[in-house]
């Protein structure tokens, strides 16, 4: 109820288009790999899927901003069912990637940013190796690149107020590592994939 | 709601059902009777058209039930999703996000709040005069120089052409015209349906015997052939409309030359700003349109004119 009323609020901010231009939607587990300019990234993303498919996937958030008080704690939790990762002093202990790979299971579908932090500059920032990591782990899962548009133009990094002015959000064609793909190089072709989709 | 009642009103809705029942009934004939792959497309889009003005004649039908509030605030919600086109378009940078906010939500319901209130003086110079020195200075405080007149003029243009000139439709409906009072309703609907019919008949003649282009570069469909057959035609229709309005016969087929005149160049210029930016269409709103933007063009030069001339005139 409450995630149905902010995806339509989502949709009708960022009157997203979205377009399917490699991938049709799909209730299969994928991982959904974006840019990340906004906090409204997510949001924008997640509400963009069809509601069954929606049901079960599962953004990564940031644990320290989204339990920094109770209601994000909530809104991330009972609404978003979001994976919360800590940033900061990542240990053999608390590794994010065996984290994700528990929660998502065999069931769910998960939402990432490889960039790690919201890039302010127009051009997508340098991929980080969970991307690598998840996709040697769990070569199943689809790897589907996204490219999200004009989010940052709807909330940038430090405002509060969001401006109504329209994302564009594009699903790429699913990639893999290839056999013998150093990382740096599955890691550059990961973020080219992203790139690419603004163009199209 | 004395309109409803009045007889010319009811004529005025019963000319577009027909015509939108006629359209139809081409639509799907053609449909039947064309094999041709490359003209199918054509006839697709067609009939995504058709219907799309079915859904938009309702609307504003079911506004125009809902009196001068009602259709003012249609015209607003216009306002706001052709400004959200319009600037969606136009590269903005992180300083300019504040004054965005401000046009969006406090100065576009506030130009339509003055319309509604029959504030005369403030509707016609809030944007011009209170906006376009506004959203200078809050993109001065923001700090950001670079292309600072480039983008502080987007902006207000953003704002003349999607929410000023707009607004001058709905605000037909405060003029106090002699021996017109409480039909102000038809004169809207004489403008809004010579202004869109013209587009149609420049669309219908161009695809029937175009072939010299009037500015290839901006418009690749804009011929003089349907230019010409156009605005003849939609002048003829709105001449024939004459006892809808408080117009003679002359001074309506004038009126409606006028406002087809500025309906070309409405769409004319807002091509060249779409050109410019490398999109065919404003948005995807509307199918077999585009956005808003792309079919509300010519009312944004045309509304204005048209207000204005009658103000001058016959009030």
């Amino acid at each position: 109820m409450t995630a149905s009323l902010i995806a339509g609020v989502a949709r009708l901010i960022s009157g997203a288009t979205v377009r399917w231009v490699g991938c049709q939607p799909h209730t299969r587990q994928r991982i959904y790999f974006a840019n990340h300019t906004s906090n409204l990234d997510f949001v924008v993303l997640w509400s963009s899927l069809p509601m069954e498919i929606r049901k079960l996937t599962r953004p990564a958030a940031a644990h320290d901003y989204w339990t920094a008080n109770p209601l994000r704690h909530h809104i991330a939790s009972e609404v978003f069912h979001a994976i919360l990762i800590g940033r900061k002093k990542v240990t053999a202990h608390n590794n994010p990637i065996e984290l994700m790979l528990k929660e998502v299971g065999s069931k769910y579908s998960l939402i990432i940013f490889p960039e790690g932090g919201r890039n302010p500059g127009p051009d997508v920032g340098q991929f980080k190796g969970g991307l690598y990591h998840l996709a040697t782990k769990r070569p199943d899962v689809e790897l589907i690149p996204v490219h999200i548009d004009n989010a940052n133009r709807v909330l940038p990094k430090g405002e509060f107020l969001p401006v109504p002015i329209i994302c564009c959000i594009s699903f790429g064609a699913p990639i893999h590592p290839q056999e013998a793909e150093k990382k740096a190089d599955f890691l550059v072709r990961a973020r080219e994939a992203v790139v690419q989709l603004r163009h199209l | 709601m004395n309109f409803l009642f009045d007889r010319e009103f009811l004529w005025l809705v019963g000319v577009v059902l027909g015509l939108l029942v006629l359209a139809t009934l081409v639509g799907l004939s053609l449909k039947a009777n064309t094999q041709d792959e490359a003209k199918r497309a054509t006839i697709t889009n067609l009939n995504a058209r058709i219907r799309a003005w079915w859904v938009m004649c309702i609307i504003f039908g079911l506004a125009l039930l809902m009196g001068k509030v009602g259709t003012t605030v249609l015209f607003g919600l216009i306002s706001f999703f052709a400004l959200r086109e319009f600037i969606t378009l136009t590269p903005t940078k992180r300083g300019d996000h504040r004054s965005l906010f401000w046009i969006f939500f406090i100065i576009t319901p506030l130009q339509y709040w003055f319309v509604i209130k029959e504030w005369y003086g403030m509707f016609s110079i809030l944007i011009p005069v209170y906006a376009f020195l506004f959203i200078p200075t809050r993109n001065a405080i923001a700090g950001d120089c670079e292309r600072f007149l480039e983008r502080t003029a987007k902006i207000q243009w953003g704002l003349m052409v999607c929410v000023y000139c707009v607004s001058h439709a709905p605000a037909l409906l405060s003029l106090q015209i002699p021996g017109y009072e409480g039909q102000n309703i038809k004169l809207l609907f004489f403008f809004i349906l010579v202004v869109q019919l013209s587009d149609v008949l420049q669309y219908v003649w161009g695809k029937y015997c175009g072939r010299r282009k009037i500015a290839p570069n901006i418009s690749p469909s804009k011929t003089w052939e349907g230019f010409w057959g156009g605005t003849l035609s939609a002048t003829l229709v709105g001449a024939l409309l004459w006892w809808a309005t408080p117009f003679d016969p002359e001074q309506a087929a004038v009126m409606a030359f006028i406002i087809t005149l500025m309906g070309f160049a409405g769409g004319l210029t807002m091509s060249a700003i779409k050109r410019d930016r490398g999109v065919k269409d404003y948005g995807t709103l509307i199918e077999g349109h585009g956005g808003i933007m792309d079919r509300i063009d010519s009312i944004c030069f045309a509304a204005p004119v048209f207000f204005h001339l009658t103000r001058f005139y016959f009030t």
